[in-house]
C-alpha cells in the first residue's frame, strides 16, 4: 500500500507540465540521437548528460529517463533497419528484425519492437516500483563488508559477461579501477596517480571514458575500415502495422522476454546481452513456426526486444537501491546523479522520495510517450539513418568535444578524451570489451571507500569480509564466477586435445 | 601467411599488451610508495593501489601466457591514412582551444578532417557546413543554457 502512495505521490511530480516536457525531449533527443548507426544507449546517455546540465536534479533525471528509453529504442529501429545493433543487446533483435525487414516487413517488425518494449517497460517498471522499496529495506542493515562484496560480484560479472574472453574483460575492468585511483583520495586528501597535473586532481570524469571509448573509439574503428562494409539501409515497404497474425505471434514472447529480462537485469548480471539471447532461442525453440527463424521471425524480435527493454529497467533496481551500476548505461547515469551530489541508495529513498518517485512515476510517462511519439515518427528516424557516413561521424566527434568542453572546458580534458578515444580504437580492434572500464572507473573508489570504511570498524582486520555471511556467500559467488571460465575454457581445451 | 609466422612465434600484440601492463602496473605502485599520507587506523590510500598494481602485474603475465597460446584476435588491415586525418583534426581542435583559437574555428576543422577522413572529398564545403555547426551549438549554448564554450576573437564578436 505504501507504494501505491509513493507511486501515486511520484505521479503528481512528474505529471507536471514542465516536467512532462522534460520528459518528451529527453524521450525525442533520445530517439533521435540512439538512432544514428554506432551509437548505442550508453553513449546516447552520456553525449547528452551536458544538455541536462543546467537543469533541476528533478527535471534532469526525468529528462534522463526519457533519454535512456528513447536511446534504446533508437537503437532497436537501427537494429532491424541497417542490421547495425549498436550495442551488443540488439545483437538478437537484429538477427530476425534485419531479415524481417529484407522481406519487406520492416514496419511491423519496428512495431512489434515498440510495442514490446512498451509492454516490457511497464511491466518491468512496476517490478521495479514494487522490488525497490522492500530492497531498501534489506539494504539498509548492510554493512560496508556487504556493499563491497556486492561491488566485486559486480565486477566479476560485468567483466566475464561481456566479450568472449574474460581475461580481455578483466584487463579493461583493472586499466578502469587504474584511471578510478587518479585525483585526491575522499578519505585522507592524498593525491594519487596525478603527477603533478593540477587538471588530475578531480579524478578522471566518467562522461570524458565513456565518450572517449565509445564515440571518439567507434569513429576511429569505422574509418580505420571503411571500405569494407559499406552499410545499407533497408527501405520499408508495405504496412506499418501489425496483422492479427502479427499480434497474436507476439505477445507471448513480450511476457516471456520481460520474464527473462527484468530478473537478469535486478541481479548484478551484467546487462541485457544474457536475456535477450536466452529469449531469443527460447522463441526459437517455442515458435510454432520454427522454420521462419532465421528468415525473419517475428517472435524473434518481439522476444528479445521485451527482454532488453525490461532488463533495462532492470538494472536501474541496483542503480537507485544500492547505488551499483551493472551496465556502461547505469554507470554513466549514476554520473549523472553524483553530478547533483545525489548519491542513490537506501537513503535516496529517505531523504529524496519526491525525487526517486518521480522518476520512477517518469518512466511510465516515458514509455507512454515512446509509444506515441515513434509509430507516426518512424519515417523520420529512418531518414536519420540516411545522412551520410562522413557527416554522421564528423557530427558524433562534434558532438562529443562540445560535451566535454560544456562539462570542463581545459584542453588536458580534450587530451583525455582523444586519447581514451585512441584506447578505445585499440580495444575493438584487438577485441576488448570497453564496458567493463567504464564501471571499473564508477565502481573503483566506491569499492574501496567501502572496503576501507569496513577495515576501520574492524580496526584493519580483513577477516571480517568473511566472518559477515552476507558479505562471505557473496565474494564466494565473486570467486566461482571468477574462475568458472577459466575451468570451463581448460575443460575445453582439454577436450579439444582429445579429439 | 600470419598464421604460420603466429604458430612459430609469439602473438606481438599480446607480447605488447602484457608489457604496456606491467608498465601501468610500476607506475601505480611506484607512485603509491611515493605518498606521504597514512591513516591512523584501518588501511590508507596506498593499500588498494598496491592490489590493483598487483592484479595488473597477473594480468600482463597472463598476456605473456596468452602470446605463446592462441594470441588476440587478428584485426582485420586498417586505413592508416583515415585515422591520421581524424588524428589530425583532434590534435588541431586541442591546440586551438590551448591557444585561444576559439570553439567555431576548431569545431569547424575537426568537423572537416573527420569527414576527409572517413572518404568525402571537398574539404571546404565541409569546413564551411562545420563553421555553422561550431556556431549554432555556440549560440544554443551562450544564449540558451548560459553556458559561454571556450571563446576565441570570432566568439566574442556575438557575446
Amino acid at each position: 500500500m505504501d507504494t501505491l502512495l509513493s507511486l501515486l505521490h511520484g505521479f503528481t511530480v512528474a505529471l507536471a507540465p514542465s516536467k512532462m516536457l522534460f520528459c518528451l525531449i529527453g524521450v525525442f533527443l533520445g530517439t533521435a540521437v540512439g538512432v544514428l548507426p554506432g551509437i548505442g544507449p550508453a553513449l546516447t546517455v552520456a553525449l547528452l548528460l551536458p544538455v541536462t546540465f543546467k537543469l533541476d536534479p528533478a527535471g534532469s533525471l526525468i529528462m534522463f529517463a526519457g533519454i535512456y528509453y528513447g536511446g534504446m529504442y533508437g537503437g532497436s529501429t537501427t537494429a532491424i533497419l541497417l542490421n547495425a545493433p549498436g550495442e551488443s543487446a540488439s545483437l538478437a533483435t537484429a538477427l530476425e528484425g534485419s531479415k524481417m525487414a529484407k522481406a519487406g516487413r520492416g514496419g511491423p517488425a519496428l512495431a512489434t519492437s515498440a510495442i514490446g518494449s512498451f509492454v516490457a517497460g511497464l511491466i518491468a517498471t512496476i517490478g521495479l516500483a514494487f522490488l525497490a522499496p522492500w530492497l531498501v529495506e534489506v539494504a539498509v542493515h548492510f554493512g560496508p563488508w556487504d556493499y563491497f562484496a556486492l561491488m566485486i560480484v559486480a565486477f566479476v560479472t560485468v567483466s566475464a559477461t561481456f566479450g568472449d574472453s574474460p581475461l580481455r574483460g578483466l584487463t579493461s575492468l583493472f586499466l578502469g579501477i587504474t584511471l578510478g585511483l587518479v585525483g585526491i583520495d575522499k578519505l585522507t586528501g592524498q593525491a594519487r596517480l596525478t603527477f603533478g597535473v593540477p587538471e588530475l586532481l578531480n579524478g578522471v570524469e566518467v562522461t570524458t571514458l565513456a565518450v572517449g571509448l565509445f564515440a571518439v573509439g567507434e569513429a576511429f574503428y569505422v574509418a580505420s575500415k571503411r571500405f569494407r562494409d559499406p552499410e545499407e539501409i533497408i527501405p520499408i515497404k508495405g504496412s506499418l502495422w501489425m496483422t492479427k497474425q502479427d499480434w497474436k505471434r507476439s505477445w507471448a514472447p513480450w511476457l516471456r522476454g520481460t520474464a527473462f529480462g527484468f530478473p537478469i537485469g535486478a541481479l548484478p548480471a551484467g546487462g541485457a546481452e544474457v536475456p535477450t539471447f536466452l529469449s531469443y532461442s527460447t522463441e526459437k525453440r517455442l515458435c510454432k513456426y520454427p522454420e521462419e527463424f532465421g528468415k525473419g521471425a517475428i517472435e524473434g524480435v518481439a522476444g528479445p526486444e521485451a527482454a532488453n527493454n525490461a532488463s533495462a529497467a532492470g538494472t536501474l533496481v541496483p542503480l537507485l537501491t544500492l547505488g551499483l551500476p551493472t551496465s556502461a548505461t547505469a554507470a554513466i547515469m549514476l554520473a549523472g546523479f553524483q553530478q547533483y551530489g545525489l548519491n542513490p541508495g537506501p537513503l535516496l529513498f529517505a531523504e529524496k522520495p519526491d525525487l526517486v518517485w518521480g522518476l520512477i512515476a517518469s518512466l511510465f510517462i516515458a514509455n507512454v510517450m515512446l509509444v506515441i511519439l515513434n509509430l507516426p515518427l518512424i519515417g523520420l528516424w529512418v531518414r536519420l539513418l540516411a545522412i551520410p557516413q562522413p557527416w554522421l561521424y564528423a557530427g558524433i566527434l562534434v558532438f562529443s568535444t562540445m560535451g566535454t568542453l560544456a562539462v570542463n572546458g581545459s584542453p588536458v580534458e580534450l587530451a583525455m578524451l582523444f586519447a581514451f578515444g585512441f584506447l578505445g580504437y585499440l580495444m575493438r580492434r584487438y577485441d576488448y570489451p570497453v564496458a567493463p572500464m567504464v564501471v571499473g572507473l564508477i565502481l573503483g573508489p566506491m569499492a574501496e571507500q567501502q572496503l576501507r570504511r569496513a577495515l576501520q570498524i574492524s580496526l584493519g582486520d580483513p577477516m571480517i569480509l568473511l566472518e559477515n555471511p552476507g558479505s562471505a556467500t557473496l565474494l564466494g559467488i565473486a570467486f566461482v564466477a571468477l574462475v568458472a571460465p577459466f575451468v570451463m575454457s581448460g575443460l575445453n581445451r582439454f577436450k579439444a586435445s582429445e579429439d | 601467411m600470419t598464421n604460420e609466422t603466429r604458430k612459430a612465434a609469439a602473438n606481438k600484440p599480446a607480447l605488447i599488451v602484457g608489457v604496456l601492463l606491467l608498465i601501468v602496473a610500476a607506475l601505480v605502485g611506484h607512485d603509491a610508495s611515493q605518498q606521504t599520507i597514512t591513516s591512523t587506523y584501518g588501511v590508507g590510500p596506498t593499500a588498494v593501489p598496491y592490489v590493483v598494481a598487483a592484479g595488473l602485474v597477473i594480468l600482463g603475465l597472463a598476456h605473456f601466457v596468452v602470446a605463446f597460446r592462441e594470441g588476440l584476435p587478428a584485426p582485420e588491415e586498417a586505413d592508416s591514412k583515415a585515422l591520421l586525418w581524424i588524428a589530425g583534426g583532434l590534435a588541431f581542435l586541442i591546440a586551438c582551444i590551448a591557444l585561444g583559437g576559439g570553439f567555431v574555428i576548431a569545431i569547424a576543422a575537426l568537423f572537416a578532417c573527420t569527414a576527409r577522413g572517413m572518404g568525402r572529398r571537398a574539404l571546404l564545403i565541409d569546413a564551411a557546413i562545420g563553421f555553422v555547426l561550431g556556431l549554432v551549438i555556440f549560440l544554443v549554448f551562450a544564449k540558451l543554457l548560459t553556458l559561454i564554450l571556450p571563446s576565441g576573437p570570432l566568439e566574442r564578436l556575438f557575446l
